[in-house]
């Protein structure tokens, strides 16, 4: 176990690296390079960014500067705002808890509805519940998730005024109510597309595992319909969608970064779009980094307890 | 009957690409006339899809930017699927070491953030539609890859293909000439998905600002300058995403349509 550990994380870490080179060599394509928001700036002279650029080492060989950023970035030395001049670890975690809040709400939101799509529609299939299901999966699947974002705001936000627009809490009103209205709807957008491919493949998989001889055993001992597919069905499906979810973690960045940039969204998503719309290639490169690495642990987390769940499959 | 309600998808598809290349036919307008006199209205008669702050037609408009949305879906699912064809040929054709690295690579590529690293490198290159085709395709080959590895280690060992090489046949000649078409339908069938993701990625860079520049329409674009009227001028971002969700389900279900029809053949 240890040494299957040990040995995914060592073939993960050339594709670390691959991203990290990717990143840096795109950052140094900019045009103006890394201080281009102090090209632009008329208030910058021209011997100041001579000064900075000796000063972050930009004078330096590309290769030196690559080995010297990996190093401190492994450190944990994430290096300095460009726009505010804080840390860049400080600005991350600032805005984590926001994300973290976000992610896990719709985490276990769209879990719930992968649940109730994909059992219930593998079990009556081509039925009503089925065909509006595969319907609402094909739409979820199509829709711009910023749109979706949009289209929630016109109606429940600007036409119903139902709830708030965007945020993730009204200044001065700290109810625990008003924070969850304002979750309300980013929730809906980011549960909504995450369930429509989980709940597909859930369908699939319960469709085989209802399918196999065991189901039928069950069956015939005269065990009820509800518990056949709970613990006999559902116990055999639910392996491959556990690896199915953890592997998606790279899906989920995407679409939390649209979504809390579309609803304002304290988090690191929105963070993200910050920088970009500024051009903070220190704190891109940061997020871009930390994405990748939290999703190639994720992938070997996904290997791991696929391992675990089904015993026919050794380490 | 049952052929008509199956087939929607593909006839909306066939008219869409009607329309944007018939787009001078079909509205009266210019995509980028301005008439000051006539911005914000609401649809009406004359402007269908209601006008922009610059009072530019917004119908005209979106028929314009579904030439750059179905352009940049199919050339980009173009470059993914040639890309994935190569590298998912090899891999599967040859196998053994080969194989294991370049799955591991395609494994890798699918793991990174695809959406992130994408703006990051719109927002630093700033590229026209060409570059932008040529991003957004090298971002998705990984799927077709996949698919075209699958197809050639079953097809590989099939007699046509000992008679092949017993003939003397090449390597390039086995893998495109022989082992290609049996892969085709697979392997179209995961280019339409590819179509339905570039159209939602460039839609999205350009929502974020780094995709296609205005003046140039977008459906993506259009949004992004949507985003800030949206209690008054709400139809300025009901049309455009009305269109791409439209575009990317017919592709998408076209693209199931094409696997349900290869699934029935293959049974019978």
């Amino acid at each position: 176990m240890l040494r299957f550990l040990l040995r995914r994380a060592l073939q993960s870490l050339p594709l670390l690296l691959l991203v990290s080179l990717l990143v840096f060599l795109l950052i140094h394509a900019a045009p103006g390079g890394p201080l281009a928001v102090y090209l632009s700036n008329p208030s910058v002279r021209p011997q100041d960014i001579e000064r900075l650029r000796h000063a972050l080492g930009l004078d330096r060989p590309l290769w030196q500067q690559y080995f010297a950023w990996l190093a401190a970035f492994a450190r944990g030395d994430w290096g300095y705002s460009f726009t505010d001049g804080r840390a860049v670890s400080e600005r991350i975690f600032d805005r984590l808890p926001a994300s973290l809040e976000l992610v896990g709400a719709s985490f276990v939101v769209s879990l719930a509805l992968t649940l109730c799509a994909g059992i219930g529609a593998a079990v009556r299939r081509m039925g009503w519940f089925d065909r509006v299901t595969t319907a609402l999966a094909f739409a979820g699947i199509s829709l711009p998730v910023f749109w979706l974002g949009l289209l929630l705001q016109m109606i429940f936000a600007v036409a119903l005024g139902w709830l708030p627009s965007a945020g993730r809490a009204t200044v001065g009103a700290a109810g625990p109510g008003d924070r969850l209205e304002h979750l309300v709807m980013p929730v809906i957008v980011l549960s909504f597309v995450q369930a429509a491919s989980w709940s597909r493949f859930l369908r699939a998989s319960m469709i085989d595992a209802l399918g196999r001889p065991f189901v039928l055993a069950a069956e015939a001992r005269g065990l009820s319909r509800a518990r056949v597919i709970c613990r006999h069905a559902l116990a055999n499906a639910l392996a491959p969608l556990v690896t199915v979810v953890l592997l998606d973690a790279a899906l989920v960045v995407s679409g939390a970064v649209v979504t809390e940039s579309v609803f304002a969204w304290p988090g690191i998503g929105s963070l993200f779009t910050e920088a970009l719309a500024r051009r903070d290639y220190s704190v891109l490169m940061a997020l871009l980094m930390l994405t990748s690495t939290a999703v190639v642990v994720l992938n070997v987390v996904a290997d791991t307890a696929y391992a675990i769940l089904d015993p026919r499959v050794r380490l | 009957m049952i052929a008509l309600r199956t087939s929607w998808p593909a006839v909306v598809l066939a008219a869409l690409v009607t329309l944007a290349t018939a787009a001078p036919l079909v509205t009266p307008f210019a995509p980028d006339h301005l008439d000051l006199a006539h911005g914000h209205e609401r649809p009406s008669a004359a402007h269908w899809f209601g006008t922009d702050a610059l009072g530019r037609d917004v119908l005209t408009r979106v028929v314009y930017g579904a030439r750059i949305s179905l352009a940049v879906g199919l050339l980009s699912a173009a470059i993914a699927g040639a890309s994935g064809v190569i590298v998912g040929g090899i891999a599967g054709y040859i196998g053994g070491g080969i194989d294991d690295a370049l799955m591991r690579a395609t494994d890798a590529a699918i793991a990174v953030p695809r959406l992130p690293l994408l703006m990051v490198a719109a927002a630093v290159l700033q590229p026209d539609v060409s570059l932008l085709v040529l991003l957004i395709g090298l971002a998705s080959w990984m799927e077709t890859a996949r698919v075209m590895r699958a197809e050639c280690l079953s097809l590989r060992s099939r007699e046509f293909v000992d008679a092949a090489r017993a003939l003397g046949a090449g390597h390039a000649r086995i893998l495109f000439v022989h082992l290609l078409p049996g892969a085709a339908p697979a392997v179209v069938v995961s280019g339409t998905l590819a179509v339905g993701r570039g159209i939602l990625l460039e839609s999205a860079l350009s929502f974020f600002g780094v995709g296609v520049r205005p003046p140039q329409a977008s459906w993506g674009n259009m949004l992004y300058q949507a985003q800030a009227t949206l209690g008054t001028e709400p139809w300025l971002a009901l049309f455009p995403g009305l269109f791409i969700f439209l575009t990317a389900l017919s592709v998408n279900l076209t693209g199931d349509l094409i696997a349900t029809r290869r699934r029935s053949v293959e049974k019978s």
